[in-house]
């Protein structure tokens, strides 16, 4: 190397060769070849599959018929299609009580007492059971005939709620077992931020008479915006792929009114009573629309971050 | 080696049985020269009893053809469902398990399954005579039975016996009889439409009831539009036992396992199920004394009695290798000897397909051999989710099922499906 770079400074450059000359260029590239490469033929190119098979009628098996954008207007008029998207912007509002919840928890939690890893990590534990396990506790928790919650309700006198096989709660009870988990990740993320804010500033806002929801709103939680952002992130993603707590829990029912677009895609494309191929890629196209937003979004303000430096 | 054992006591067993029945023919010809070469078979048989049965079938026909290589594959039932479409295009085996009627069309039209009716001629077509239309497509067949089993209403004999009831003959019988059950606190039937099919039964019934076997399954194949007056009249039908408050509270939020207890502790008193929940309801305690069975009643007078009982079978798909091994293998499952010894109660527990096979000594397998061979005129139906398209069963169930839940919209539910109708079978 050093040899090579020592008389390039006067040495005539047509002599050196292809490799030599831009390899400070290239190298970077070839690093990152395997990871574009992989990302490319199972991200990108399936993305465009998607709206390809979207424009067909194919059961998977006989020959694909080309219907144009039939598949969309189907959607149009597709009742079950405005339930799933009704759910999912249920699930991307309400799963965001997650990062309050989570800070919440966090600054409960940021004090030395004797036993608090102990404390902390018991917080933490439901992030660390699978999504499965979480929705089977959840369904047992809310049987209408021997679950916890009925018996919880009877000691108020209330009636008992058969929470996943009614169409008007069936959402939220799947969201409120989604929370569970999702706010113990939150609160990690905001523990280890708590640990990088400034004592000298909290001094200094002490100095200034800022005590309680003033010292938290001006001084605490503006230190804390990166850990905001990456919650924010994964909480949103967190909503968008709600599909297995639907699946364990209610299997989309009670008729189909807890279904989320995901989870009516494959429903629709993968499951016992599907393969409609086109169908399903309408569903996903739309679906990856709105993750565009989100997409586009994450982005634009990660670009920022990276320029404002 | 459990099963094995198994299998040979029970042989022992039907020794006498298989005195008086005559060798069929097709169980000669597997004997004519034993056969060489290999044999693939994937198999979705993958509970306990169904594996042992699987294995122990094998292990015969091995014994039978000694030079044969048989290799077999067990599956999970439920992810056999979507792992077949895989399979049957990319690396198929020469023998798989499917169902008979509107489930195995997808793959007949595609030219996966192996058109087999040259198995069927002779003898067999006359033995198999009660399930050969649910395997026939265009006149063809694909597809060899095993099993099959009778639906109908499971109940709790010693309530009904504690209220003065009587299995009911007719429908005003069985909603008076309902009436005498809830005024003393008990549901009439148990049910959990979780995953939806268990109101299909249902469905099914009080439609061949309603307006008979034919109507059902014009309705199924979408010759009848769903906002037909015969439909509703069927709705209107089972509209009265929801009104009436007969099925228990919150049955959405339960599988057809989880409505179990309810039967066993008393809670109600009957359950419309396939034969497979009576091994279950043994388990959990109830005798033979304290359960029966009885044919679903007459809605409609005069109308011929039709029945559910899916037929689970065997196929060839079309890029088999070893196709005369494959037909052999078919061949050797539908004798009759073979169904009486996979179908006994220590065995699948259900019903054999061969009329030459005999039928083990159960009371609920003999009722229901009786009501499949005698009592059901009409004809034979799959079940609601194989007689009609995967598509269209999955809209209907969800209908049928918000139906039990909301009653008052039926007409809504009828719009939707009819919709779906006009997509699907165009």
């Amino acid at each position: 190397m050093t040899q090579a770079t020592l008389p390039d400074t006067h040495a005539d450059r047509g002599k050196r060769s292809f490799w030599r000359r831009n390899q400070i260029a290239i190298s970077p590239w070839l690093f990152l070849a395997p990871g574009v490469i992989f990302f490319l033929i199972y991200v990108i190119f399936p993305v465009f599959q998607s709206f390809q098979i979207s424009t067909l009628r194919w059961d998977g098996l006989g020959d694909p018929e080309y219907i144009g954008l039939e598949n969309y207007r189907e959607l149009w008029d597709d009742p079950a299609f405005y339930v799933s998207l009704k759910n999912n912007v249920l699930w991307l509002l309400l799963y965001l009580l997650a990062i309050p919840a989570g800070l919440f928890i966090a600054l409960f939690l940021n004090q030395t007492v004797t036993g608090i890893r102990l404390y902390k990590s018991l917080f933490f534990f439901p992030f660390v059971i699978s999504q499965v396990v979480v929705g089977l506790v959840f369904t047992w928790f809310y049987d209408p005939t021997f679950g916890l919650l009925n018996v919880m309700l009877g000691w108020f006198g209330l009636g008992p709620i058969n929470v996943l096989g009614d169409p008007t709660y069936v959402t939220y009870g799947i969201i409120a077992a989604g929370l569970w988990p999702q706010t113990a990740y939150c609160m990690i993320l905001y523990l280890t931020g708590l640990n990088g804010v400034n004592p000298e500033q909290i001094e200094a806002g002490r100095l200034d008479n800022a005590r309680g929801w003033r010292m938290l709103w001006h001084i605490i939680i503006p230190q804390l915006k990166p850990a905001t952002f990456i919650a924010f992130v994964v909480t949103i993603i967190g909503a968008l792929r709600s599909f297995d707590l639907i699946s364990v829990m209610t299997n989309g029912g009670p008729f189909g009114e807890s279904r989320v677009l995901s989870f009516y895609m494959f429903e629709v494309a993968l499951s016992e009573y599907g393969f409609r191929m086109g169908y399903g890629a309408a569903i996903a196209v739309v679906l990856f629309l709105i993750m565009l937003i989100f997409i586009a979004y994450f982005l634009w303000s990660m670009y920022r971050e990276t320029r404002g430096r | 080696m459990v099963s094995k054992l198994k299998t040979s006591l029970a042989a022992l067993g039907l020794s006498t049985a298989l005195a008086t029945s005559m060798v069929s023919g097709a169980f000669a010809a597997a004997h004519e020269t034993p056969l060489t070469g290999d044999l693939v078979i994937f198999s979705d048989m993958s509970n306990p009893a169904p594996r042992a049965v699987m294995e122990g079938m094998v292990a015969r026909f091995k014994e039978m053809n000694p030079d044969l290589n048989i290799e077999l594959t067990i599956i999970d039932r439920e992810a056999y469902k979507t792992q077949i479409r895989n399979f049957l295009t990319a690396n198929s085996p020469d023998v798989a398990n499917w169902y008979a009627g509107n489930r195995m069309a997808p793959y007949v039209d595609a030219g996966l399954f192996e058109d087999i009716s040259d198995v069927w001629e002779g003898d067999m077509s006359e033995n198999l005579a009660s399930t050969k239309g649910a395997l026939t497509i265009d006149g063809k067949q694909y597809g060899v039975p095993y099993t099959y089993y009778q639906w109908g209403v499971y109940y709790r004999k010693d309530i009904y016996d504690q209220y003065g009831l009587s299995e009911p003959e007719d429908w005003e019988t069985l909603k008076s009889n309902c009436q005498t059950l809830l005024d003393n606190g008990v549901k009439c039937f148990t049910i959990g439409t979780k995953f939806l099919w268990t109101a299909a039964g249902w469905f099914d019934y009080l439609n061949m009831r309603t307006n008979g076997f034919d109507y059902h399954m014009k309705l199924t194949a979408g010759e009848i539009p769903w906002t037909d007056e015969g439909v509703k009249k069927t709705f209107a039908n089972w509209r009265e036992l929801i009104d009436m408050g007969a099925y228990i509270d919150n049955h959405t939020a339960y599988s057809w396992q989880e409505a179990l207890p309810f039967m066993l502790n008393g809670e109600a008193a009957a359950y419309l199920m396939g034969n497979f929940a009576v091994a279950p309801m043994r388990e959990g305690g109830l005798t033979d004394d304290q359960l029966d069975y009885y044919q679903f009643p007459t809605i409609t007078p005069d109308t011929p009695k039709g029945e559910d009982a899916p037929t689970d079978t065997f196929h060839i798909p079309s890029s088999a290798k070893n196709k005369e091994n494959a037909k052999a293998f078919l061949k050797f499952v539908t004798s009759a000897e073979n169904q009486t010894l996979i179908n006994a109660g220590d065995a699948l527990g259900q019903l054999p397909v061969n009329a030459q096979s005999s039928v083990d000594d159960d009371k609920f397998l003999k009722e229901g051999f009786d009501v499949l061979s005698n009592k059901a005129p009409g004809g034979i139906a799959q079940f609601f989710d194989r007689d009609a398209p995967a598509e269209m069963a999955k809209v209907a169930m969800e209908g049928f099922q918000e139906f039990m839940v909301r009653p008052d919209n039926i007409d809504r539910i009828l719009d939707r499906l009819e919709n779906a109708r006009e997509r699907i079978y165009k």
